[in-house]
């Protein structure tokens, strides 16, 4: 499984770059001087301790948060104030939270169209095509009409990513999708999300699935105290981690 | 079957409540001494002050008197309502002409049974309530002059609303028509205020003139309470949305508002549109004095929906703003997509607690001389031959306002049921 990682990225245009971002929470250091560089197509596992700064730094990708300093370019569109970049990033950029966050009041079709009827100006037919077919990737077609109240948290959680991915869009951001599941469900989610990561999808994911990491991962960042203290492809990162924190952190979640 | 492997195990009906209305009552009435002393003391006391109330407004009631004076020394006078009842329902409105008010107030309670209907909230809803609107004042007015700008103006409204809410699924034609619509609006509101068109009115006019000073009873009360909470209900959403926007001054000036409005009673507010407004006025120019109360409930009520709304907007998670955040979804897409309708369900008992106090509170308009429902049963007692009956009179329109209010009280029910369904985990 590991043999995946190891691509050569070198070649490959950039989707997304960070340029010494900083961002405080009040007097909270939350990221500091973060750099990173993200190809087309790359899978980035983030880790790290809760606090670390790990799920700020992708929310800031797409705006949710906003940084106080540095660059942060998506798709050649730096973000700024401007709410054209922003709205207009945000159409590139999928986003699966922790708690789901799906429309409660919506059907499942309806929480899946919304955005490509509203932002995407799609006809309703497409959207709704189109809404099928990744209910059906995701292995719950039969759901559609239900709302999400009445599906398991796996099963909202996949819809979730479905939703995500009806606007096409050409990178996907996780923000630990599996920590809010029961156990048993965890599979499933991880599944479709393997499944995305073969597809060539680019993705940043904030997981502490270390399996999920090892299989689909080209990189694993380490962070800590809203800094990146170690990055490396998954074998090694895993094998032989260079920094005391990381060693620390990854001897308490896999020993267990 | 208890040696049965799991799995395998016969499931179990619930066992069956064989215990009927016998059963019932054992359990719940006269499950202990306690318990049964005060189920037989309570139903003493209510079939005591329902037998003297029966004995009083039924079996010793006077229903056919011509005056007061026969009906004195007897039960309730009820012939009191029967000589007065369209004076009570219809006010000073020219006694041959009270089949007019009467077709207006099936005109505004058929608009409001059907709007009650969540099927029709959608374009119906603004057919409904515009014909609904022309009768009612066609009929009370008996004539309508439309000037020309206001034409125009409705004429631009439609094709920018139609544009902003149909633009993600309207095809060509469609939207070519609304374009079509706000260009003769703005060129002919242009021209208008140029003065190259004409004041040109249409008139309307297929009855006499009927002005709102002669309104009175049932309709006054209708139309305050349908029109104030019809407009107060989107002003106030607006200003609860104002109230949590990031831009200060908007959020200072709702957040003053709501404050202000709040911090002075209905009376003061309804007496300050009627007798200081005038005075700030240019001379000539008048406002008609049942609009303006129309307005100072409007406002009222709105400061008081906007607190309800935005205690709805809070309660709902910071996901969602999120979740819609991240679709791209602009701000007003995000709030009239996702956000309003989450909370206004939260919110639905508190906002129709509200509608019922305030469908009371248009009573207050007395105080500036407006002959709503229950002023004019008050006036009803002022004829001498008739006095000494008040209890028989505000019996009555107690009665009237709470056929009103408990309709609306099972609609709120109604609804809340109606719009979580599905959605119950």
């Amino acid at each position: 499984m590991a043999a995946t990682a190891a691509r050569d990225l070198s070649s490959v245009s950039s989707v997304i770059q960070l340029k010494g971002v900083n961002k405080w929470f009040g007097q909270f250091h939350v990221l500091s001087d973060i750099n990173l560089d993200v190809k087309e197509g790359e899978k980035i596992v983030i880790c790290g301790p809760s606090g670390s700064g790990k799920s700020t730094l992708i929310r800031c990708i797409n705006r949710l948060e906003e940084h106080q300093q540095g660059d942060i370019v998506v798709h050649g569109v730096t973000l700024s104030n401007d709410v054209k970049n922003i709205e207009a990033i945000r159409r590139e950029v999928g986003m699966v939270f922790q708690s789901f966050n799906l429309f409660p009041h919506l059907t499942i079709l309806e929480n899946l169209t919304l955005a490509p009827i509203w932002v995407k100006k799609m006809p309703k037919k497409d959207a709704e095509e189109i809404a099928m077919g990744l209910l059906k990737r995701v292995r719950i077609p039969e759901q559609a009409l239900k709302y999400p109240g009445q599906l398991s948290g796996g099963q909202q959680q996949r819809v979730a990513i479905a939703r995500a991915l009806c606007m096409r869009p050409k990178i996907m951001l996780f923000d630990e999708p599996t920590s809010a599941l029961d156990p048993e469900m965890v599979k499933e989610v991880l599944d479709v999300m393997i499944e995305l990561a073969r597809e060539g999808m680019t993705m940043l994911c904030v997981t502490h699935e270390m399996g999920f990491a090892r299989a689909v991962a080209d990189r694993v960042i380490f962070m800590d105290r809203g800094e990146i203290v170690e990055q490396n492809e998954p074998q090694e990162f895993f094998a032989n981690p260079r920094n005391e924190r990381t060693k620390l952190f990854l001897g308490q979640i896999l020993h267990h | 079957m208890t040696d049965m492997p799991a799995g395998e195990r016969r499931q179990l009906a619930p066992p069956s409540d064989d215990t009927g209305i016998l059963g019932w009552t054992r359990k719940n009435l006269f499950s202990s001494w306690g318990n049964g002393i005060t189920t037989v003391v309570l139903i003493a006391g209510m079939a005591w002050v329902l037998s003297w109330f029966l004995e009083w407004a039924l079996f010793t009631a006077n229903f056919t008197a011509t005056t007061g004076s026969e009906c004195r020394g007897q039960g309730a006078c009820w012939a009191l309502i029967r000589e007065k009842f369209r004076y009570i329902f219809f006010g000073s409105f020219p006694y041959e002409q009270h089949w007019r008010p009467l077709f207006a107030v099936i005109a505004m309670l058929t608009m409001l049974v059907l709007s009650a209907d969540r099927r029709m909230w959608n374009w119906r809803l603004l057919v409904i309530w515009s014909v609904g609107s022309f009768i009612t004042f066609l009929l009370m007015f008996g004539q309508l002059h439309i000037p020309l700008s206001l034409i125009l103006f409705v004429v631009l409204a439609a094709g920018g609303v139609g544009l902003a809410l149909r633009s993600a699924v309207a095809d060509q034609t469609e939207r070519a028509a609304y374009y079509a619509l706000i260009a003769i609006g703005i060129v002919g509101i242009g021209l208008r205020f140029a003065g190259i068109l004409p004041a040109w009115k249409l008139a309307i006019a297929p009855l006499s003139y009927v002005e709102t000073s002669l309104w009175g009873g049932l309709p006054v009360t209708i139309i305050l309470a349908t029109y104030g909470l019809a407009f107060a209900f989107p002003y106030g959403v607006l200003l609860a949305l104002g109230r949590r926007s990031n831009l200060p001054l908007i959020k200072g000036l709702c957040v003053g508002f709501i404050e202000l409005i709040r911090g002075v009673p209905l009376i003061s507010l309804l007496i300050m549109a009627s007798v200081m407004l005038p005075l700030f006025l240019p001379s000539g120019v008048t406002i008609d004095k049942f609009l303006r109360a129309q307005v100072a409930v409007i406002l009222f009520a709105g400061a008081y929906i906007a607190e309800i709304i935005r205690g709805g907007l809070q309660s709902l998670p910071k996901g969602q703003f999120e979740a819609a955040d991240a679709m791209g979804l602009n701000y007003v897409q995000k709030t009239a997509l996702i956000i309003l309708p989450q909370a206004l369900r939260v919110v639905i008992p508190p906002l129709i607690n509200t509608f019922i106090g305030f469908f009371k509170d248009t009573s207050l308009v007395l105080i500036i001389g407006i002959f709503d429902f229950l002023n004019t049963a008050n006036q009803a007692l002022v004829d001498p031959n008739w006095a000494g009956f008040p209890g028989e009179v505000y019996l009555f329109a107690a009665f009237v306002y709470f056929i009103f209010c408990f309709s609306m009280s099972r609609y709120s029910k109604y609804l809340e049921v109606e719009l979580n369904k599905g959605m119950r985990r």
